[in-house]
């Protein structure tokens, strides 16, 4: 299933988020004190939060939508909206940033046509975060590809990543 | 307390008791400083965000005074250099990030921000304006909430969530980001707010005021070819007067008719009247459900704030709600049925225009239960803030307009109808008349004392004609959503229950002119209110004769027939998110489409765990192959709530479902299709 397939479906048949929610509350105790952990665990298991699951949420902890909303958007962690299928985030942290972070991240917003207010490119393939720092300061400046971490990085080097990334799914196709 | 007497600290050099006292914002407000404060009042948790209470504790720093609990000894200073620049600094800040067009801002003259720039002596703001301009939600009937205008002390947030208990709003987003919504950045008129309007009273700028209609009154008055009829409700008489520098409590009907009838409006009523009317069929219905022993407690259904909060939360509880309309919606229906013959006039042509203590009254209004042949029995709402307004467009000057009188007949009221305006004035005024009824005589001394008071939770033991009753008065949903938890839980056993989402009821309703002091500006408007119906000669609803009148005129018997057609209604459950179904298993496509099953996960059924039942469902679809007839979906509310979890098979519903029973209900409905031959493998 590709990552237009992956989120079609996530919208269109949330049982299995309800299923899903439903452990998620009960293993937590629905506790309203554990809503941070439970989001967390929504997102790792949808990848976004969705606005019924987080109505879900709210329903199931007996808090209002509102405050659960406020939880969701105050935490750069959180989503709601569907990320691509690989999640590039680059290092804007002091190190990374004086290692000219930014023509790298200004390259990537180039190569994929996403920008900071429109993030995820339209096949859902790719999502371009900034975090703050991720601790490989040795590495500076440093992009992480879903869980792959690219050290010394240049623009030339980010974009070649891109490039093998989609030449790949093409394959796979 | 010759103990705690003895425990003093210093402020600004004077020695100072600590007697009680939560934090020294307290303690130094009570030796007559008057430390600016947005995020502070003291009905609500401590927030420290607006950090203007800062002192400099000796030893210590600078803390804030909310956030800093009083110990013997410390030493504290008020009004240093440096806590005058750091309260300069926040005020400056938040101008340079506020929509400074103060001369067009619905609250310039009462906006706190204003105030306090005045007060520290902002002259200058260095700080060059990042002011971006955001959009104004417009979509509430009875609040406009403008993000502009938000200075971010949580006032609103914390009195909907800790007094209110509904949560319709919130912090969202982070840093310069960062403002007040309700969830998911919905338009306020959406969602779960109730429209009392407690938020616009705390805001202390325009970011939430309520929603005008003044211009739309205005044209109406000036439309030669409508009759413009305004009703006054009893908690606004006591108030307006403070727009216009009177004292509080002060009682102005008379400026008030008269500026009204200098105005344009062709004729003026009292809500008091139509009090008086819900109070004979309330205590009818009260009487006869006490009698029988059915649907009790009863609860009042005056509060529009509170109907709303009840369609919301607790529809299991909707059949106990009094069928009686408002007052405000009686004199409405009343007005409409009666003056076009009366007036040898149009239905149409008639404009009812109420003014109301209330931002929730705007929201009333509107509903479509109160519509005549598509036409509102009350066309506009005004709140006493928007009066006082027009009055002063019009150049008059409240305080200096000779007293003018209601219009009769339904400008007539006794002191029942008045003292609806407090909390436990509407118990209060139905006891009159049920003494009266029960006992055939009406009280001698019509003053139920231990009615009254402050608290936002008093129960009451009375005995009226013989009979016991136990009695609740509450006011604030929060305490109100404690009392409806009790009752369903069987600990609390009351026959009347009267709900006022307001603090001390109508009388401090969010329309309402707001400012400082707001305690004793609703103790003195209580106290004026019960003056008045000490100095009117009557104070039983049931010797108000023009509402006898009006039975015999119109409507036979309290609760005949056209009583009901004209003066009562009934409340709906109320979905709190506008969430459309959502399909759980995808029945592939057939001829004749597929069995459609709906299973409620809305809170009441998810509490009696529908969700079980869901995943029951899915997983007996799947492993009976029953994907391309049957399809299940979430739905979000049946408003059946009492008999959850709620399954619709087809067109039937199931209450009290069990997996078993809507299994059954499904090969019941699969054998009956018309090509429907009953598989042996579907069971």
């Amino acid at each position: 299933m590709n990552a237009v397939e992956l989120a079609t479906v996530q919208q269109q048949s949330p049982a299995r988020h309800y299923e899903k929610v439903d452990a998620i509350l009960a293993e937590n105790g629905n506790q309203p004190q554990r809503l941070i952990p439970i989001l967390q665990a929504v997102q790792e298991e949808y990848r976004y939060l969705p606005e019924d699951v987080l109505t879900f949420v709210a329903t199931g902890l007996a808090i209002p939508p509102a405050r659960v909303f406020g939880v969701a958007t105050f935490y750069s962690h959180f989503a709601l909206s569907p990320k691509g299928k690989y999640c590039i985030r680059l290092c804007d942290g002091t190190a990374c940033h004086v290692k000219r972070s930014i023509p790298i991240l200004e390259a990537i917003y180039k190569r994929l046509g996403v920008s900071a207010k429109s993030n995820t490119t339209d096949d859902m393939l790719f999502t371009v975060e900034t975090v703050a720092c991720l601790g490989a300061c040795g590495l500076a400046p440093v992009v992480v590809i879903n869980e792959e971490v690219h050290g010394q990085m240049t623009p030339e080097a980010a974009v070649r990543l891109i490039d093998e990334i989609e030449q790949q799914e093409k394959v796979n196709a | 307390m010759s103990k705690v007497q003895a425990t003093t600290l210093t402020i600004d050099g004077r020695n100072v008791a600590i007697e009680g006292e939560k934090n020294l914002l307290e303690l130094v407000r009570k030796i007559g400083i008057d430390l600016p404060t947005f995020c502070y009042h003291s009905d609500l948790s401590v927030y420290g965000a607006c950090r203007l209470c800062l002192v400099d504790v000796e030893g210590r720093g600078v803390l804030g005074a909310c956030s800093t609990p009083p110990e013997p000894g410390l030493v504290i200073r008020t009004n240093t250099q440096e806590l005058r620049e750091i309260r300069k600094i926040a005020i400056e800040l938040l101008l340079a990030n506020h929509d400074r067009e103060c001369t067009s801002c619905v609250r310039s003259g009462s906006c706190q921000l204003q105030d306090i720039a005045r007060r520290l002596g902002i002259t200058n703001i260095r700080y060059r304006s990042i002011h971006q301009p955001k959009p104004v939600d417009t979509s509430s009937p009875s609040l406009i909430r403008d993000p502009n205008k938000c200075v971010l002390c949580g006032d609103c947030v914390r009195f909907c969530d800790e007094i209110q208990s509904v949560g319709a709003i919130d912090f969202a987003y982070r840093g310069h980001d960062a403002a007040v919504l309700p969830a998911f950045g919905q338009d306020l008129g959406a969602g779960e707010c109730v429209n009392c309007g407690q938020c616009a009273s705390v805001c202390p700028t325009g970011a939430l005021a309520p929603a005008p209609e003044i211009e739309a009154v205005w044209q109406a008055i000036h439309d030669p070819n409508t009759v413009v009829v305004a009703q006054i409700a009893p908690a606004v008489r006591v108030a307006i007067g403070e727009q216009f520098g009177g004292e509080y409590g002060l009682n102005t009907t008379g400026q008030v008719v008269a500026a009204m009838k200098r105005m344009g409006f062709d004729i003026v009523y009292d809500t008091s009247f139509s009090a008086d009317l819900t109070v004979v069929e309330e205590a009818n219905e009260f009487i006869a459900r006490k009698t029988n022993g059915e649907r009790l407690p009863l609860f009042t259904s005056c509060c529009p704030g509170w109907v709303k909060f009840a369609e919301q939360y607790f529809p299991q509880l909707l059949g106990n709600l009094s069928s009686c309309r408002s007052p405000q919606q009686m004199l409405g229906s009343m007005v409409k049925h009666t003056l076009p013959a009366q007036l040898g006039r149009e239905r149409k042509d008639i404009v009812m225009v109420a003014i109301m203590p209330c931002t929730a009254k705007k929201f009333e209004a509107r509903r479509p239960e109160f519509r005549t042949g598509g036409v509102p029995d009350v066309d506009y709402v005004l709140t006493t803030q928007e009066l006082a307004r027009m009055i002063e467009e019009s150049g008059l000057s409240l305080n200096k307009l000779n007293p003018a009188s209601f219009d009769m007949p339904m400008g007539f009221k006794t002191g029942a109808g008045v003292i609806f305006g407090n909390s436990g004035g509407v118990t209060e005024a139905v006891l009159r008349y049920a003494a009266g009824k029960l006992t055939g005589q009406n009280p001698v001394d019509p003053e139920f004392e231990d009615i009254r008071g402050e608290e936002s939770l008093r129960l009451i033991r009375t005995e009226v004609g013989g009979v016991e009753l136990k009695l609740a008065i509450v006011h604030g949903l929060g305490k109100a959503r404690e009392v409806m938890e009790r009752i369903l839980a069987g600990t609390l056993l009351v026959d009347l229950v009267e709900v006022m989402a307001c603090p001390g009821g109508c009388i401090g309703g969010a329309g309402q002119p707001v400012g400082r002091d707001i305690a004793q500006r609703r103790k003195d408007r209580t106290a004026a209110l019960y003056n008045a119906d000490r100095l009117l000669d009557l104070h039983c609803s049931q010797e108000n004769h023009f509402v006898t009148e009006c039975y015999q005129k119109y409507l036979g018997e309290p609760g005949s027939r056209e009583s009901h057609r004209l003066l009562h209604t009934h409340y709906h459950h109320r979905r709190r998110t506008g969430a459309e179904d959502i399909a759980l298993t995808k029945a592939k496509e057939s001829s004749d489409g597929p069995l459609i099953v709906r299973v409620c996960a809305g809170t009441g059924c998810f509490l009696r765990n529908s969700q079980a039942i869901i995943q029951g469902l899915m997983k007996h679809v799947e492993a009976n192959d029953l994907d391309d007839r049957v399809q299940v979906q979430a739905s979000f509310c049946f408003e059946r709530c009492g008999e959850g979890p709620n399954v619709a098979v087809g067109e039937t519903i199931i209450s009290q479902a069990t997996l078993e029973k809507v299994v059954q209900a499904i090969h019941a409905e699969l054998a009956q299709a018309p090509d429907g031959t009953v598989r042996a493998d579907a069971c």
